[in-house]
């Protein structure tokens, strides 16, 4: 238990981790804020430009709710979800917690994929991000928060065959909770998306 | 892996329970359908819509915050807390400083470019 943390071979890391993990959670807390800030000027962008429409399509004519509320549950239901994993990784059942994980993953596969099919149906409408200053930013803002899902759900593969593979050691747990931080972060950034966004761009 | 689970007993709270999970994700549930619910089917006065709107995403993004992130004010969660204060606080300069001064060159600005085209 002492200042082996900074090596980089694996061997090492693997037998303090007990002491190390709540550091490596304030730290990727730390990186989260940081992730906040680059949401938070996209925001502010988007805001800026948000009457910015150039005689393009405006919110009213491009955003459908009931098509957001359905990707809004879905986002929802896989936070759900991947905290059911969470609490079968602190009761250190492997086969429900990959279970949870298989069904959390789906959910967020779903959610990419009816963004993906939002953004090609809107591009194929002539409004994509090249359209105006307002569809940019959405593109932008949108867009970034669904590469963090996609990056997210590539990080909860790994995760899986992880867990697979090396069952629940505390590194396994350590970067399931840090996973589990950025999963319910995009879910704040979403409800910031669907409600300055969607909401208040139909009014 | 007893020692695993001493650890658990001992910051039960931290990582939440079910209870905690199924209160959080029901309230997020109905915070969703409000907000949508505002828009779409009109629950409340059209001047009305937008502070609702605000209070319900400010609503559910502590829920998420408290139930799911489990944030709290308790001592050994202080760190997280002053670094997110931290970084709400950049995050006002960042938000309202833009809107703030974008808005004035706005003002500034489109007079004097409606005469001159």
């Amino acid at each position: 238990m002492n200042s082996s943390v900074i090596t980089a071979d694996g061997i090492a890391v693997h037998e303090e981790h007990h002491d190390d993990s709540s550091k490596t959670l304030l730290g990727f807390w730390i990186y989260l804020m940081s992730d906040c800030l680059i949401f938070s000027a996209l925001f502010a962008t988007f805001a800026v430009l948000s009457h910015a429409y150039a005689g393009g399509p405006t919110g009213k004519d491009i955003f459908d709710l009931k098509y957001v509320l359905g990707e809004t549950m879905l986002l929802l239901v896989s936070s759900f979800t991947f905290g059911m994993a969470m609490l079968n990784m602190h009761a250190d059942k492997r086969n429900k917690l990959l279970g949870w994980m298989v069904i959390t993953f789906l959910f967020g596969a779903a959610f990419v994929g009816m963004e993906i099919h939002e953004f090609v149906g809107l591009i194929h409408e002539g409004a994509g991000p090249d359209r105006s200053a307002f569809l940019s930013a959405y593109f932008f803002l949108v867009g970034t928060h669904g590469l963090h899902v996609t990056c997210g759900l590539i990080w909860m593969g790994v995760m899986m065959h992880m867990v697979h593979r090396y069952g629940l050691d505390g590194i396994v747990k350590r970067r399931l909770s840090c996973l589990s931080l950025f999963w319910h972060f995009l879910d704040v950034i979403w409800i910031c998306v669907f409600t300055f966004v969607y909401l208040h761009g139909v009014l | 892996m007893s020692n695993a689970h001493e650890q658990h007993a001992a910051s039960g709270g931290q990582h939440g329970s079910l209870k905690s999970y199924m209160v959080g994700f029901g309230l997020s549930i109905a915070l969703t359908l409000l907000s949508f619910g505002c828009v779409m089917a009109g629950l409340v006065p059209h001047h009305l819509i937008m502070p609702a709107l605000m209070v319900f995403c400010i609503a559910q993004v502590l829920v998420q915050l408290g139930f799911f992130l489990h944030m709290g004010i308790a001592p050994e969660q202080r760190e997280n807390l002053m670094v997110m204060v931290c970084a709400l606080i950049f995050i006002g300069i960042v938000v309202v400083g833009s809107l703030w001064v974008l808005h004035n060159m706005n003002a500034y600005m489109m007079p004097g470019m409606s005469h001159g085209g």
